[in-house]
């Protein structure tokens, strides 16, 4: 077949650790919180020699020098990957470093204040329930595929004005581009290439029918000279937008719904207590942080004493920095009131997740209303919950049972 | 309170410069434009206290004083930035 050309050998199975880290592994997808353990009390810094050669920060102090330092560490490659193919589609401004990163990064910013996402919140509200309608009378579901990956599909495609049914090819897309694209470089172009058509036409429909959702806004905005953005640029941001901001959130929910599947003190503790949320998101966001990022060495320097050498890549883990005792106390638990929470789910520096505030919403707003319809729910003993692969992490089948007898 | 618990608060005072929380109206908050990344925690921990530009990175309200009453608001949202960009002073 000729889409196995591109696929890479399978990974062999880990058994160093330390010295030979897969984020791909089956072991590090289905729980990857001893590992990080194991990596950290070994070294801040630590090596493997797959994917070409890649570095991982293991600590909250080693990941945050990595992501100020813009100078030593590019960008303009995301993903940790088999391959290291010529780059051809970027998205701006995630892949973006200074000083492009910023004017790229101003654009995007406006749309997704906490204001702007306050309009969209009824929607989202709305979404939410139209999907609890679809199930809540069988007493029991997959939450992941019928609640959790539906929230942000819906929300963002009523954002760029697309139509919400059209969540299955992003979907389709986005499982390419993370998922297969790790090992398959014809799943992630033809992936890529999907989406670009997709979006072409319906830049070409609004260039006599503009509208006010994101893609008008991108096609009317201007650069510093007053010109408008190459669509190549339109298209970037666009594919950015929708890669970066469905199976993300999607993760973040859905670990949510997990950990109060299966901790009924926490989850009867915010039915009874609703004004914790805020602070609940940003534990759940801490504990659970789906995004892993990643950068390339550019040029030799030093990590937390460790050096780094260009020609590699940087899997910039957030998650494991948020699990670093030494920034949090308790790191390994989550404590659904804790007050003091530093953490770097959203990046820390210049590429501050610019749908934090989205992300954000989406969340909230998806438990309180799961909450709401759904107070008593548990893991169901008789399915099995699956976890994604690679560089977003977060369950992809999470069977329920709802009430508090069954 | 138990010996712990005394300790513990004692230490947050002593790690938080707050051992003064009593005397009101005293604190200054100042969000440092260079280290802002717009996460907007101050924003939603300390709504009173904080704003947004359109960009959605964060300033300190007026000339940064902190009324009476608000001295727990202004250290929770020092306490939460990522990016360690709020400044509590004070005067």
């Amino acid at each position: 077949m000729s889409d196995s050309a591109s696929i890479m050998p399978e990974h062999p199975p880990v058994t160093d650790w330390v010295n030979d880290f897969d984020h791909t592994d089956p072991t590090w997808t289905e729980n990857p919180f001893p590992i990080w353990e194991t990596l950290r009390a070994a070294s801040p810094v630590v090596h493997t020699e797959r994917f070409l050669g890649c570095y991982m920060p293991t600590t909250y102090q080693a990941v945050k020098e990595i992501s100020y330092d813009t100078d030593h560490f590019s960008s303009r490659r995301v993903i940790v990957r088999d391959v290291r193919p010529e780059i051809t589609a970027r998205a701006p401004p995630i892949t973006s470093d200074p000083p492009e990163h910023k004017p790229a990064k101003q654009l995007l910013l406006p749309p997704f204040t906490p204001d702007a996402m306050k309009k969209l919140e009824p929607r989202v509200r709305a979404i939410c329930n139209e999907l609890i309608d679809e199930f809540i009378a069988d007493g029991k579901c997959d939450a992941a595929a019928r609640y959790t990956k539906h929230v942000p599909v819906r929300a963002i495609a009523h954002m760029l004005g697309i139509p919400e049914k059209d969540g299955d090819l992003f979907i389709k897309w986005i499982h390419g581009i993370l998922e297969l694209g790790i090992k398959d470089d014809n799943a992630l172009m033809g992936a890529v290439r999907e989406m670009t058509g997709y979006f072409i036409g319906h830049i070409e429909h609004r260039r006599n029918n503009p509208t006010d959702d994101l893609i008008s806004t991108l096609m009317k905005a201007r650069d510093k000279d007053g010109q408008p953005l190459a669509d190549e640029h339109i298209l970037g941001s666009l594919r950015l937008l929708l890669i970066a901001g469905i199976d993300t959130t999607w993760s973040a929910i859905g670990s949510s719904l997990w950990h109060l599947a299966k901790t009924p003190a926490d989850r009867e503790r915010l039915v009874k207590e609703p004004e914790l949320m805020p602070l609940a998101v940003e534990e759940l966001l801490r504990a659970y942080s789906p995004v892993t990022m990643a950068r390339e060495v550019m040029k030799e320097t030093t990590i937390s004493g460790c050096p780094v050498k260009p020609g590699n890549m940087v899997l910039l883990s957030f998650p494991a920095a948020n699990r670093d005792p030494a920034m949090f106390p308790d790191a390994d638990k989550v404590v659904i009131d804790r007050k003091e929470n530093r953490h770097a789910a959203f990046g820390l520096g210049i590429h501050r997740c610019v749908g934090s505030n989205l992300a954000r919403m989406e969340m909230t707003v998806a438990i309180e209303e799961w909450l709401k319809r759904i107070p008593d729910f548990k893991l169901d003993p008789a399915g099995r919950v699956t976890w994604s692969e690679g560089t977003v992490r977060g369950p992809r089948q999470l069977p329920v049972l709802f009430g508090k007898t069954t | 309170m138990s010996r712990h618990v005394r300790d513990k608060v004692a230490r947050d005072n002593v790690r938080h410069n707050r051992g003064n929380v009593a005397m009101a109206g005293k604190l200054k908050i100042h969000v440092d434009q260079d280290k802002c990344q717009g996460h907007a925690r101050c924003k939603s921990l300390a709504p009173e206290l904080f704003d947004l530009d359109e960009f959605g990175n964060a300033h300190e309200v007026g000339d940064g004083s902190v009324p009476a009453g608000l001295e727990e608001k202004a250290y929770l949202a020092q306490s939460n930035c990522p990016e360690i960009a709020i400044e509590v002073t004070e005067e």
